[in-house]
C-alpha cells in the first residue's frame, strides 16, 4: 500500500470541495472521491455541464443552483486529486479507504478522512410510494440538472419542506404541467414556526426566498394546498391516482407522476459503520452524529461536515468544510493554532448566521407523525424486503421485540440492498409509537462495511492488495 | 415519463434498451435513458415480483436495479450510458452463469 | 411479582428453544433477555444443523449431535404447529470442499475418526474425488482437489428459527421480557427470584441460557459456566435464483436465495466488529470452491460471537447447592434445538440431567484442573 495521504474526502458536494480546496491550500495532499462523473453533489449536480453545453437552463433551475460554479471551478483549481465514480464501500480503524470504480477496487491509505456525503430524503412511506412513477423531489431534481428531464403528463409534488416548493418552481419554468404542490405540513406549524421568525430574518435571503418561490407559483397558476393529509397513491404497473384529505374532505384524482418529499435527513450510513456516536435529534426526526465545531468525530481521525454532520443547507455545508479542513492542517501541523483560529473567525461567523434559519425551518416543516410512522398496517415501510406497517408493530406490541436490530433479524426489514437506508427511520419510529417511548432508546440498525454492494470477487481480492 | 428539454448541443448515443434501439444524450444515466423512454417497469422485486421504477436517483434506493450489457443487479441511476449498451429489465432475483 | 413454572434467562436460540420446551410440556414459563445491543450468538449464526464436522474425539457429542439432527425435522415441523413460521429446514446433506491436499488427508481422518469411534451408531459418508465433486456440485474450482459428502446434515434460516421460537412460546401462554439485562438472581432450593426489565418473576426451576452471560451469572446459582467468545465473521450475497439445495459446510444458499459465506474463527474478545483480512479470506475461499461466485455482490457483512466452553463441547447442569437451577451452554445452538426441546427441556421438567448426558457437565473441567 502507498504512502498515505493527508486528507481523504469522500464527497464531492459543497463540505467536500470547499474543504479539498481549503486543505490543498494549506499544503495537504489530498484526495476526493465521489461516486459522480463531476463535482457538485446533489445540490450541484451536473454544474458544469449545465453551466458549458446548455446555459440557458441555469434560467430554470435558479441562481443559487448557479452559484455552484464558483466552488467547483475553485475546487479544480486547487489541485486536490480528484476520483469520481468511486463507491466508497469501506473505511477501516487504519483509515484505509476502500473504494470501487473503474479501475477495479483501490485502497487508500489516509491520515484524516473527512466524511462529506451529504444528506439524502428522508423515506416518505405512504400506501403506494414503491409505485414506478413514484419519485422523489430530489430525485426529478437530479434529472432536471443532469439530464435535462422534465416529467410528462400530470404531475403532482407532495409533502414539505423548502425543496417541494422549489422542485414545483423549477419544473412549473420547465413546463411541466404540475396540477398542484400538497403539503402536508401540519397547519399547526405555521403558527409554531411564528416564533422563530424574528431570528430566522437575521440569515441572510432564506426567507425573502421562499417569499418570492410562493408568489411565483402562484403566478404561475400552480396550486398549493395547505394542510393535505392521508395521502394515498394507487395503480398498477404505475402510479395512477392520488387520494388525500383536503379541507375536510376526501379527495382522488388521476395523476402521472407523484414526486414526493419530507425533507432530507443527513446520510448516515458511512458514519454508522465507522462507529461514530450520533444522537437523535428530536426536532428533525433523525440521527446526527456527534461533531465539535471542527467536525471532529467520536472515532480518531474522522471528520464529518456538510449536511451527513447535521442538516444546515448548501452554504452551511461549505463552511464547514473548510473548518474541517482547518482542523486537519492544524492536526497535521500545517498551520498552528492561532491561525487555524484567525481563518476560520469569518467562516464560523457566515455558518452560525446562516443557522439561525434553521428553528424557523425545522418547525414549519416538521413533519406530521403519521408521515414517520404509517397508521395504515399495508404501508410499506422496507422497500427492498417488502415489509410492511403492520408486520413492525405487531412484532413491537405482541412479541416484545427489543429493537430495530432484532426487528431487522425477525422480519428482514433492513436487509436488502439498500441496508436500511430507505426503511431505518420509518422502522425506529414505529417501534417508538408502539412502545410509547422517544426513539432515541430505540436506538438504531448496526450498519457494518460494505455500506455500498461490492462483489464477493472484489473483496477477495484484497488478501492480495493487503500482502502488495 | 419524462421528456427532454430542448438541448441542441447534446451529443447523442445509440442504447438498446430491451431490443428496441434508441437516441440518448451522451450525459444520460442508464436510469434517464429508461425514463425518458418507458415502456413499463425497470424491474421486478424478487420477494413478490412486484414492479418497480427508479425512485431516488441518486443511488440510494437500489429500486433501479437492471440488467447492464449483461450484467444483473446494477444501479442505474449510478451508471452513465455507453454507445451500444444494452439495458434489460431485472425480473426477480438473479440469475447467475457457472 | 408473577410467580410461574420457570424462568429461563436468555432470549436467543438456546434460551428460546428451553423456553418453548418447557412451554409445550406445560410449564409456565417466563423469559427474560437483553436489549436489543447484546452480543447475540443467534442473528449471526449460519444456519447449519452441522453433523459432518462434529465430534471427532469426543463420541458423546457426535452421538448428541446426531440425535438433534434426526429430531429436526419433527421439531420443525411441530415448532410451524405453534408458530405458523416456516424455519426452512431442508436435510439435503453436506458436501465439503477441500481446497488442498493437507485439507484432503485432515477431512479424511476427521471422518475416519468419527466412524471409528461412532460404534454400532455408524457414520456413512462418501469420500468424493475431484470428478465426483464436479458432478455433485455444478460449477465446482479448479482449487478443489476433493471432498466429502454426508446426508445427516441440514440447515435452516437462524433468523426465523428465533422469531418462531419467540412466537411459538408466547402462544403456549409464555411471557418474554425484554430490555431486561439480568445480573442478581435470588436463589433458595427449587425458588428463584428475577427482577429485571421492571419486572418481578418467582419459580421453582430456572434455566441459565444466556450464551456468553451465564459465565457471570452463573456463580450466583452455585453453578461454573467457563466460556469464552470466539469470533466469527460472515458475508451474504444478493438474492439469487435457487442453485444449491444442500450446504458446503462453509457456503450455503438461504431460502431467501442469497449466498452465506463463513466463516471466521478468532479471538477478538467481544469485539462484535468486522475486518477486512477476515472477511477477505472468507470471500477468497469461496470463490476458490465455487468460482461463479466472484460475480455476485455482497449486501451485508457481519460477526458473531461463538460460545465456546474450555473444550469447545456443550455445557449441561444442574445446581447441586440450589436444584432447580440449570445451565445450558454451547455454541451449537441450530444443531442442537431439537435436542434442546425434545429432549434437555423434559430433563429440566423433571427436575434431573440423565446419566447420559452428564459427560456434559461443567465438572468434566475441574477434574482437569486437579489431575
Amino acid at each position: 500500500m502507498s504512502e498515505p495521504v493527508d486528507l481523504a474526502i469522500i464527497g464531492a458536494g459543497p463540505a467536500g470541495l470547499a474543504a479539498a480546496a481549503t486543505a490543498v491550500e494549506l499544503g495537504l495532499k489530498t484526495v476526493v472521491l465521489d461516486e459522480q462523473t463531476e463535482p457538485g453533489g446533489q445540490i450541484y449536480r451536473a454544474i458544469e455541464s449545465v453551466t458549458a453545453k446548455r446555459s440557458d437552463h441555469l434560467d430554470i433551475l435558479g441562481s443559487d443552483y448557479a452559484a455552484g460554479l464558483e466552488l467547483a471551478q475553485g475546487f479544480r483549481a486547487s489541485g486536490a486529486h480528484y476520483l469520481p465514480q468511486r463507491t466508497v464501500w469501506q473505511i477501516d480503524e487504519e483509515r484505509n479507504v476502500f473504494a470501487s470504480g473503474p479501475n477495479g477496487v483501490e485502497v487508500i491509505a489516509a491520515k484524516r478522512v473527512l466524511v462529506a456525503v451529504g444528506a439524502m430524503e428522508r423515506p416518505v412511506p405512504v400506501p403506494g410510494w414503491e409505485l414506478p412513477g413514484v419519485m422523489t423531489c430530489g430525485a426529478v431534481q437530479n434529472m432536471l440538472k443532469g439530464s435535462s428531464l422534465v416529467p410528462e403528463g400530470r404531475v403532482m409534488v407532495v409533502g414539505l419542506g423548502p425543496l417541494l416548493l422549489l422542485i414545483a418552481q423549477q419544473l412549473a419554468r420547465a413546463g411541466a404541467d404540475v396540477a398542484a404542490v400538497l403539503e402536508t405540513a401540519p397547519l399547526g406549524n405555521y403558527a409554531a414556526a411564528m416564533t422563530r421568525l424574528p431570528q430566522a430574518l437575521m440569515a441572510p435571503g432564506y426567507i425573502a426566498k421562499g417569499r418570492a418561490i410562493l408568489a411565483e407559483l402562484r403566478d404561475r397558476g400552480v396550486a398549493l394546498r395547505r394542510g393535505v393529509a392521508d395521502v394515498r397513491l394507487t395503480g398498477d404497473d404505475r402510479v395512477r391516482e392520488i387520494e388525500y384529505r383536503w379541507r375536510g374532505r376526501s379527495r382522488r384524482e388521476p395523476v402521472d407522476m407523484a414526486l414526493l418529499h419530507q425533507g432530507v435527513v443527513p446520510n448516515a450510513n458511512l458514519g454508522m459503520s465507522l462507529r461514530i456516536d450520533h444522537t437523535w435529534d428530536a426536532m428533525q426526526r433523525c440521527f446526527t452524529p456527534n461533531v465539535d465545531d471542527w467536525g471532529n468525530t467520536s472515532t480518531e481521525g474522522i471528520l464529518a461536515a456538510g449536511d451527513c454532520s447535521g442538516i444546515g443547507g448548501a452554504l452551511v455545508a461549505e463552511w464547514r468544510g473548510r473548518l474541517a479542513a482547518l482542523d486537519v492542517a492544524r492536526q497535521l501541523e500545517s498551520i498552528g493554532a492561532e491561525e487555524r483560529d484567525n481563518r476560520a473567525q469569518p467562516v464560523r461567523r457566515d455558518r452560525d448566521r446562516h443557522m439561525l434559519v434553521r428553528p424557523f425551518l425545522d418547525t414549519l416543516y416538521k413533519p406530521r407523525h403519521d408521515s414517520l410512522a404509517p397508521p395504515d398496517a399495508d404501508t410499506m415501510v422496507c422497500r427492498c424486503e417488502e415489509v410492511r406497517a403492520g408486520e413492525i408493530r405487531q412484532l413491537t406490541t405482541e412479541q416484545n421485540c427489543p429493537g430495530p436490530n432484532q426487528m431487522k433479524t425477525f422480519v428482514r426489514c433492513g436487509m436488502g440492498p439498500c441496508q436500511g437506508r430507505l426503511c431505518g427511520l420509518t422502522v425506529v419510529e414505529l417501534m417508538a409509537e408502539c412502545r410509547g417511548v422517544d426513539v432515541s432508546e430505540i436506538g438504531y440498525y448496526r450498519i457494518r462495511p460494505p455500506v455500498k454492494p461490492v462483489t464477493v470477487g472484489e473483496l477477495a481480492t484484497l488478501e492480495e492488495i493487503d500482502a502488495g | 415519463m419524462f421528456k427532454q428539454l430542448p438541448d441542441d448541443n447534446a451529443e447523442l448515443v445509440t442504447v438498446i434498451i430491451e431490443e428496441q434501439s434508441v437516441k440518448v444524450p451522451s450525459d444520460y444515466s442508464v436510469a434517464a435513458a429508461v425514463l425518458a423512454n418507458w415502456t413499463g417497469p425497470s424491474r421486478t422485486t424478487p420477494v413478490s415480483g412486484a414492479p418497480r421504477g427508479p425512485y431516488c436517483m441518486m443511488g440510494a434506493c437500489f429500486d433501479c436495479l437492471m440488467e447492464i450489457d449483461g450484467v444483473p443487479n446494477q444501479q442505474a441511476c449510478m451508471i452513465p450510458v455507453a454507445e451500444g449498451m444494452s439495458i434489460r429489465r431485472q425480473d426477480g432475483a438473479r440469475g447467475v452463469e457457472i | 411479582m408473577v410467580a410461574c413454572d420457570a424462568i429461563v434467562v436468555g432470549g436467543g436460540i438456546v434460551g428460546g428453544s428451553i423456553a418453548f420446551g418447557l412451554a409445550r410440556a406445560g410449564l409456565k414459563v417466563v423469559v427474560f433477555d437483553e436489549g436489543d445491543d447484546a452480543v447475540r450468538a443467534s442473528r449471526a449464526n449460519f444456519g447449519l444443523v452441522a453433523v459432518q464436522m462434529k465430534g471427532a474425539g469426543n463420541p458423546d457429542y457426535h452421538r448428541w449431535t446426531r440425535q438433534s439432527a434426526d429430531l429436526w425435522a419433527d421439531f420443525a415441523a411441530e415448532l410451524e404447529e405453534h408458530s405458523g413460521i416456516d424455519v426452512g429446514f431442508g436435510r439435503q446433506g453436506c458436501a465439503w470442499a477441500c481446497l488442498s491436499e493437507d485439507e484432503r488427508i485432515l477431512k479424511v481422518q476427521q471422518l475416519e475418526q468419527i466412524r471409528a469411534e461412532a460404534g454400532t451408531l455408524g457414520f456413512d459418508y462418501q469420500l468424493l474425488d475431484k470428478a465426483e465433486m464436479a458432478d455433485l456440485v455444478p460449477g465446482i474450482g479448479p482449487k478443489v482437489v476433493s471432498g466429502a459428502y454426508t446426508a445427516y446434515d441440514g440447515h435452516c434460516s437462524p433468523l426465523y428459527l428465533l422469531r418462531s421460537l419467540h412466537r411459538a412460546t408466547l402462544g403456549l401462554g409464555g411471557r418474554y421480557i425484554s430490555n431486561a439485562s439480568v445480573d442478581r438472581i435470588e436463589a433458595a432450593p427449587n425458588s428463584f427470584t428475577v427482577n429485571a426489565g421492571g419486572e418481578t418473576a418467582t419459580a421453582p426451576k430456572l434455566v441459565l441460557g444466556a450464551g456468553l452471560g451465564n459465565t457471570a451469572l452463573a456463580p450466583q446459582l452455585g453453578l461454573d459456566v467457563p466460556l469464552r467468545p470466539q469470533r466469527g465473521q460472515l458475508l451474504v450475497t444478493e438474492r439469487v435464483r435457487p442453485k444449491m439445495a444442500f450446504h458446503m459446510g462453509r457456503i450455503r444458499q438461504t431460502a431467501e436465495g442469497g449466498f452465506m459465506l463463513g466463516t471466521s474463527n478468532e479471538d477478538a474478545g467481544f469485539d462484535v466488529g468486522t475486518s477486512t483480512g477476515a472477511l477477505s479470506a472468507v470471500a477468497q475461499r469461496a470463490v476458490d470452491t465455487l468460482p461463479y461466485l466472484a460475480r455476485l455482490r455482497i449486501v451485508r457483512a457481519w460477526a458473531g460471537l461463538r460460545i465456546m466452553s474450555p473444550d469447545d463441547y456443550p455445557i449441561y447442569d444442574q445446581s447441586p447447592r440450589y436444584p432447580g437451577a440449570f445451565a445450558v451452554a454451547c455454541h451449537s445452538g441450530v444443531t442442537l434445538a431439537a435436542a434442546h426441546v425434545l429432549n434437555v427441556a423434559r430433563h429440566i421438567v423433571a427436575g434431573r440431567i440423565p446419566a447420559d448426558l452428564a459427560c456434559f457437565s461443567s465438572r468434566r473441567f475441574n477434574v482437569q484442573a486437579a489431575a
